[in-house]
């Protein structure tokens, strides 16, 4: 199959490759550059194990084409803390409020709660609820993952 | 933030925040599709698309013609290699128990089954190459519905015909008391006094839904036997065992791996075929074969769980105390037996009698195969079941008497002054304290408030009605006594292992046998070890998951991981300390008696300024310089210990259910959930268990059911079809605990991993059906989605179905 060139900058660094058309964004950031903290559960978009921050947004990288990336910046759960050690404030509320246990749906729901805070930096329940919707979790009953972004929204000074 | 600080004190019964997340929160993971080792070859997996059917011709040479493509094998060419997955739960001794090969020879039996693999230098090419295997299938009639494949001449998924059995009937496993002790003679007995209810429930089939999905890589080192397999599995060493058996590859040159593994919930205590193909391959081939599933094959192959047809019989004098019990239940095998397929009813088989006191209990269980996936354990693995039978039927006889359904509960549950307290069902509870529990719940529920908020909308014919849902449930963790599951012909023991090593330089080394997925066991065996080492819980690193380093267990499921290898743990710690304190008595140049163990150093009774810590002893351990006579080098200690029980945590949750009787939609008003789990060592973990569990139970009352079509295809064959709900299905839930030490389990705990699954599922559909009643409806179908709570109001009320 022919491959395309492309160049997108993940996590701060700017990766050039080449990749098959048909390459999900998710296959290129854990198979061609190595970026294996994004992971992926399933193969319908259902699960949103894979979101990341495509351009400031949250999208399931399994459902954008690694060539739609081309160009653009690409912040993955690896990325979110600048600098090692160091963690984001909704990593933070993650761990203080127990919010994951095997940690499979941690990247794709740390991302998508902290694209969430980005719209709307105090969210009520209901919103939160609804915002982490494209996200499955097995093990929290999600509970304790709506505490989170409500202790990382406080955390942020959104309430 | 909280940080995990350094302890003074016991660390037991704190609030942790768990030492796992760093590294989570942050993608530094290493799940097994991470592993990529120089020159891996990948499978991909051709599987039926029909629920049975003949195999007529196979050809795989075309797959080979594809590019990128090293091999392909059907059975044929596997050959002596196509191992048999083996079943280690052969329940009766009449039991029919099916080959099952890694790869199917001759006939598929059910939608998933495997018929080929192609190994290929990519996933993608291997992927691709599939649709060139040449497969006829001659399809045959599928058989899905269980009562159908026990009639006469129904369709056999393992057919005389084959040489095969010529039965769906797998096993009939009967407890029938006889005389006094009979449901029959106990009934008679009461005579005219006696109410006896009958109902039949339908425990649908569910899927484990772990979020990674399952993923093996099988490394082979040459010319020696040498071979490492990563898992995404729960089960270790049991799987070492295991494909050393299957596989003929000597034990000792196979070293297993569960690095991270994405959840489980009993979905990932098994072998798998796959497991085996990629093992076989790996050494047919001398190459690294990895092979890792798409959730739609997820939903096909990896076992499913529940699916029993319950009919249950329960009886009670008008005034309400409990006569007797008679379950007979139909399990659904589906088309083959994995590990303990057979014996997950018959841990339910224990739990039906519940709480209560009575004198006649009966039994039985036909196990039956089908064309469907196999079945075996998932969350709670026969407790559920049973749980939801028994709490459903509660209600029920309640209404019939026409008692308030927790005052029955009350009336007939083992008081707290009558623990140890053997059930009908043989099992001695050793501690509970159903009052206590309950109380507690009532208060967070406002149970009365709710009850007049009930007649209100019932009186006004709000087209929202209220429903209480009461589940007072007990359940049997910590698997299990060795002894206990050999007169259950379970083909293993139930012990736990422990190794801890205190290094020389002062750090702690603990070696569990236990095989964590999510449980936060890294953080929680810490906290035990502290307590006892007086060690700061950082300084103790908890090694599992590797029988390279952790050669001893028999891994995690069954709530068994704190139960059972809790005191493992235990024992090992105290052992060191009996160790250092001979060393550190000799140190001290005093008899090993006058010294306490205090914060993790010996101190001389009476001169404490006179002190030697732990890691100085560890250290002497090590240069060995100057050891008591008789008193080997280095400073650790093991414990293999086997339960001399299993553990009974209970709890009362109730549920307030809004039902839209116009529409069938449900809602959940308010959940308060009080278990007692005894002691909790990590409250914050114990916390995250209860609501993990509570929303199993919960997404089987309300969201989730396997569905076939009558031909043996799976309608709900993908995430987008299997509603595994999110965020905003949900509530928030309202939960305490009660704590009311085991008094079998030196800790004083008990599990807790599968208890909110166990009890919130008929505490929803209690809810539902107490909010109906009025209409008539005596029962829901699950999940109670508003179609099937819709027709039941409709069914009830003699409209159309």
């Amino acid at each position: 199959m022919t491959h395309v060139p492309i160049s997108v900058t993940v996590d701060g660094a700017l990766y050039e490759a080449e990749v098959e058309p048909r390459s999900l964004l998710v296959h290129f950031l854990r198979e061609d550059i190595g970026r294996v903290g994004t992971v992926v559960g399933c193969d319908t978009s259902n699960c949103g194990t894979c979101t990341v921050l495509l351009n400031g947004r949250s999208v399931k990288s399994c459902s954008v084409l690694a060539v739609q990336a081309n160009g653009a910046n690409v912040l993955t759960i690896q990325g979110l803390a600048e600098g090692d050690g160091n963690w984001h404030p909704v990593q933070q509320a993650f761990k203080e409020c127990h919010g994951l246990q095997c940690g499979y749906c941690t990247p794709g729901m740390v991302m998508s709660a902290v694209d969430l805070l980005q719209e709307n930096p105090s969210p009520s329940e209901e919103e939160i609820r609804e915002g982490l919707e494209g996200c499955l979790c097995r093990c929290t009953g999600y509970h304790n993952i709506v505490k989170s972004v409500q202790f990382a929204a406080e955390m942020m000074g959104g309430k | 933030m909280t940080e995990t600080m350094d302890v003074t004190g016991s660390a037991i019964g704190r609030p942790l925040r768990r030492k796992e997340d760093a590294r989570l929160l942050h993608g530094q993971t290493n799940w097994t599709d991470n592993i990529q080792l120089a020159g891996t070859l990948h499978m991909a997996v051709l599987r039926s698309p029909m629920a049975h059917a003949k195999i007529a011709h196979i050809d795989v040479s075309p797959a080979l013609e594809r590019p990128h493509v090293v091999a392909a094998f059907s059975a044929k060419e596997l050959g002596e290699l196509n191992g048999a997955v083996p079943c280690v739960w052969p329940v009766t001794d009449d039991i029919q128990m099916p080959p099952f090969h890694a790869l199917a020879v001759d006939k598929v039996r059910h939608v998933g089954d495997c018929v080929a693999v192609v190994i290929a230098n990519t996933k993608y090419a291997a992927a691709d190459a599939l649709d060139a295997i040449d497969v006829d299938y001659e399809p045959l009639p599928a058989v899905i519905d269980m009562e159908a494949a026990l009639k006469q001449g129904s369709v056999a998924v393992h057919d005389a015909a084959d040489g095969s059995l010529g039965t769906n009937r797998c096993y009939d496993f009967p407890l029938k008391p006889t005389g006094d002790g009979s449901f029959e003679a106990a009934v008679k007995a009461a005579g005219d006094d006696a109410v006896v209810v009958k109902r039949r429930f339908i425990n649908q089939r569910i899927i484990a839904g772990f979020m990674e999905p399952r993923a093996v890589v099988a490394s082979p080192m040459g010319m020696s036997n040498e071979m490492t397999v990563w898992s995404a599995t729960q089960i270790p060493h049991v799987l070492r065992v295991l494909l050393a058996l299957v596989t003929g590859l000597p034990e000792n040159t196979l070293r297993i791996v569960a690095p991270d593994v994405g959840g489980g919930f009993g979905g990932k205590l098994q072998l798998y075929r796959e497991e085996v193909l990629a093992v076989q391959i790996a050494r047919h081939l001398g190459r690294t074969v990895k092979w890792v599933e798409t959730r739609s094959e997820d939903m096909v192959s990896s076992h499913h769980g529940r699916d029993q047809i319950q009919d249950i019989q329960i009886a009670a004098t008008k005034d309400g105390k409990l006569i007797g019990m008679k379950v007979d239940l139909l399990a659904n095998m589906g088309a083959y037996l994995q590990i303990i397929t057979p014996g997950i009813p018959l841990l339910g088989m224990f739990m039906f009698p519940a709480i209560y006191k009575m004198d006649a209990y009966e039994f039985s269980c036909t196990g039956v195969f089908t064309n469907t996936t196999p079945t075996d354990a998932i969350r709670g693995a026969g407790r559920p079941e049973a749980t939801y039978a028994i709490e459903r039927i509660m209600d029920e006889l309640a209404a019939e008497l026409g008692m308030d359904p927790l005052k029955l509960r009350e009336m007939n549950w083992i008081k707290n002054t009558e623990f140890p307290y053997t059930t009908v069902a043989g099992l001695a509870y050793d501690s509970g304290n159903y009052e206590a529990a309950t109380e507690r719940a009532l208060e967070l529920f406002g149970y009365d408030e709710l009850r007049a908020e009930q007649e209100q909308r019932r009186a006004s014919g709000d087209p929202v009605q209220l429903g209480l849902g009461i589940s007072t449930f007990t359940e049997m963790c910590g698997l299990a006594p060795s002894r206990t599951l050999g007169a259950l012909k379970y083909v293993a023991g139930g012990w736990e292992h422990c190794t801890i090593r205190a290094l020389p330089t002062g750090k702690i080394e603990l070696i569990t046998g236990t095989s964590p997925h999510g449980q936060g066991h890294e953080t929680a065996w810490s906290q035990i070890a502290s307590s006892i080492l007086g060690v700061p819980v950082d300084d103790i690193e908890v090694v599992h998951g590797d029988t390279g380093r952790a050669p001893y267990g028999m891994d995690t499921y069954g709530s068994r991981s704190l139960a059972v290898g809790g005191q493992a743990i235990k024992k090992a710690a105290e052992r060191l300390v009996e160790k250092a304190r001979i060393i550190a008595a000799h140190q001290l140049e005093c008899s090993p008696d006058d010294l306490d163990f205090i914060q993790g150093e010996f101190r001389v009774k009476g001169d404490p300024a006179k002190a030697q810590p732990l890691a100085a002893v560890a250290f002497e351990a090590f240069t060995a310089h100057n050891l008591p006579d008789g008193v080997e080098p280095t400073l650790q200690a093991e414990a293999t210990v086997d339960p001399n029980d299993f553990s009974y945590p209970h709890g009362t949750h109730l549920a307030a259910m809004e039902v839209d009787v116009e529409t069938g939609k449900v809602k959940i008003r308010k959940y308060v959930a009080v278990d007692d789990c005894g002691v909790q060592v990590n409250p914050l973990i114990v916390e995250g268990q209860v609501h993990g569990g509570l929303v199993c139970g919960i997404a089987q009352a309300l969201y989730e059911g396997v569905e076939y079509d009558s031909d043996g295809n799976l309608l709900t064959a993908s995430l987008a079809d299997y509603l595994i709900p999110s965020a905003a299905d949900l509530p928030s839930f309202i939960t305490d605990r009660t704590e009311t030490p085991s008094t079998t389990n030196p800790l004083g705990t008990k599990g807790i991993g599968e208890a909110g699954a166990i009890a919130s599922t008929p505490a929803i559909i209690n809810g539902i059906v107490d909010a109906l009643r009025p209409m008539g409806v005596t029962d829901v179908k699950m999940p109670a989605t508003p179609e099937n709570v819709w027709r039941a109001i409709q069914a009830a009320q003699g409209g159309a179905q």
